[in-house]
């Protein structure tokens, strides 16, 4: 069993998106190292709506680090301080007693704040409308080796497909650049045989969907690799830069 | 045209002119070194890359690279401040791996760029500048022009731009020991595996290059400092 624990939340409140927003600090009183955070937040939500105050918003769906739904800016690092994992797999035993614990929703603004700490992401899902899927019917599923592909290039494919698309890349990043979600989207296809036919198209399309909805420019800090919650490499990020250029100096 | 209107084309403007200026200092650096090893020999690139014409049109050059570099850097540094949106952090933290020097490019340049102001006023305006004028018809005296050797006396027995080129070169340093692996990144020539590699060949580059520059300033001020007992016992 993990202790209690006694802290300080720092949460950022704000009404809706042309509202001012400000910090509201909670103190929480007793609670078990091994809550989840967002549970965490949930007995905070449940105390405030037994008061009669208005739950603190927040996103989160499956709580099992593959929906890419959870964000939350906590003390300083995208899903906390816990390496390789989303906010909702961050468990309360990371903090001490008496500690003051800083909560802001993701800051970019080509992520604009709905409400309190939920953002508006559907910038994401239009860079990914714009040719992150393959448009050919592949069929059903192929036999095994019936396309022949090297296990380091599967490998790295299937590294990139683990992006959740969940904006903590642009929300470490100092340029608010989403090059790696951009890169990861771009490489798991342009990787396959599948993908290739495409990957010319698919890398210019992308890459102007990205900078037309306002996401700055990469300056290579390597500061989304370090926070992503799926380790994505930024080899990725050379790769589509190759892609991209490779593509217009063909035109 | 896809180098002017897309994030990544502005960022390979980036990576070529400042590869192509890394090349020049290197360049540079290893001429300087001349000046310790025989001066005389230094005069003659002086004469050499004096105000002839293969030498003012690879100074015009060098101008246009540095101009677009810095244009650059301040057109990037403006959309992603723009991009970063109105409301900043409340608190930050430094993730591991990331390099202090990437997140602080633009102030970095902007003490190479001063820097690089002092040294045009110190040596360029009183050498090929000179010539320049010369040539135009100016009354100058010329005769000063070509000795390199005599100005990185002169400058190098003043403490105060010992100190000030010692610390423009190390801001240099910090600049390129990013910048270099940072432009090939850009250009798409990296990997898992090539990214470790770049960056130790990006520091051993940039650290040969700071040092060639330092060992210059430090021994001409070292020759000022016994100037005249160094020359009593030779």
């Amino acid at each position: 069993m993990d202790k209690n624990i006694s802290f300080n939340l720092k949460v950022w409140r704000q009404r809706g998106p042309k509202e001012k927003g400000m910090f509201v600090t909670y103190p929480m009183k007793d609670i078990p190292g091994d809550t989840s955070f967002l549970e965490m937040l949930d007995i905070l939500n449940e105390e405030l709506v037994n008061k009669g105050e208005e739950p603190i918003v927040f996103d989160h769906d499956c709580r099992e680090g593959i929906c890419g739904m959870c964000s939350l800016y906590v003390n300083g690092h995208p899903h906390g301080p816990a390496t390789g994992a989303t906010t909702c797999q961050l468990y309360m035993r990371r903090f001490k007693d008496g500690d003051t614990i800083t909560v802001e929703p993701w800051r970019s603004a080509a992520f604009p704040v709905i409400r309190d700490l939920m953002v508006d992401r559907t910038a994401f899902d239009k860079i990914q409308q714009a040719g992150g899927y393959v448009s050919i019917n592949t069929g059903g599923i192929p036999d095994a080796n019936a396309i022949p592909i090297g296990k380091d290039v599967a490998e790295e494919a299937m590294d990139a497909a683990a992006c959740i698309g969940c904006g903590a890349c642009v929300a470490a990043c100092k340029n608010g650049s989403a090059m790696l979600f951009v890169s990861a989207k771009v490489s798991q296809f342009a990787l396959l045989p599948q993908g290739q036919a495409e990957a010319a198209r698919r890398a210019k399309s992308m890459v102007a969907k990205m900078d037309e909805l306002g996401f700055g420019n990469c300056t290579n800090t390597r500061a989304c690799e370090a926070e992503c919650p799926k380790c994505i490499s930024i080899s990725n990020i050379a790769r589509l830069n190759r892609e991209f250029v490779k593509a217009k100096l063909k035109d | 045209m896809w180098l002017l209107n897309s994030s990544v084309g502005r960022k390979v403007i980036m990576s070529v002119s400042g590869l192509a200026l890394i090349l020049f200092i290197l360049f540079h650096m290893s001429m300087n070194l001349v000046a310790i090893i025989s001066p005389d020999s230094y005069n003659l690139i002086c004469e050499f890359l004096g105000a002839n014409w293969y030498a003012l049109v690879a100074t015009a050059g060098l101008a246009a690279l540095v101009v677009v570099h810095f244009v650059y850097a301040f057109i990037l540094t403006l959309q992603n401040k723009k991009a970063r949106g109105g409301q900043s952090y409340a608190y930050t933290a430094k993730p591991k791996g990331v390099e202090w020097a990437s997140q602080n490019m633009f102030v970095l340049g902007v003490i190479v760029l001063l820097g690089m102001a002092l040294h045009l006023y110190n040596f360029w305006a009183k050498m090929q500048l000179v010539e320049v004028m010369h040539m135009i018809g100016a009354h100058v005296n010329t005769d000063l022009a070509t000795n390199g050797v005599y100005y990185i006396k002169e400058t190098f027995s003043c403490p105060v731009y010992v100190v000030l080129y010692i610390v423009w070169l190390v801001a240099l340093w910090f600049h390129l020991t990013h910048g270099f692996w940072s432009a090939l990144q850009t250009l798409g020539w990296n990997n898992q595996v090539w990214f470790n590699r770049w960056r130790c060949i990006g520091n051993v580059i940039t650290t040969l290059i700071i040092l060639g520059f330092m060992a210059v300033v430090v021994y001409y001020f070292a020759l000022s400092l016994c100037g005249g007992a160094c020359c009593a016992a030779c």
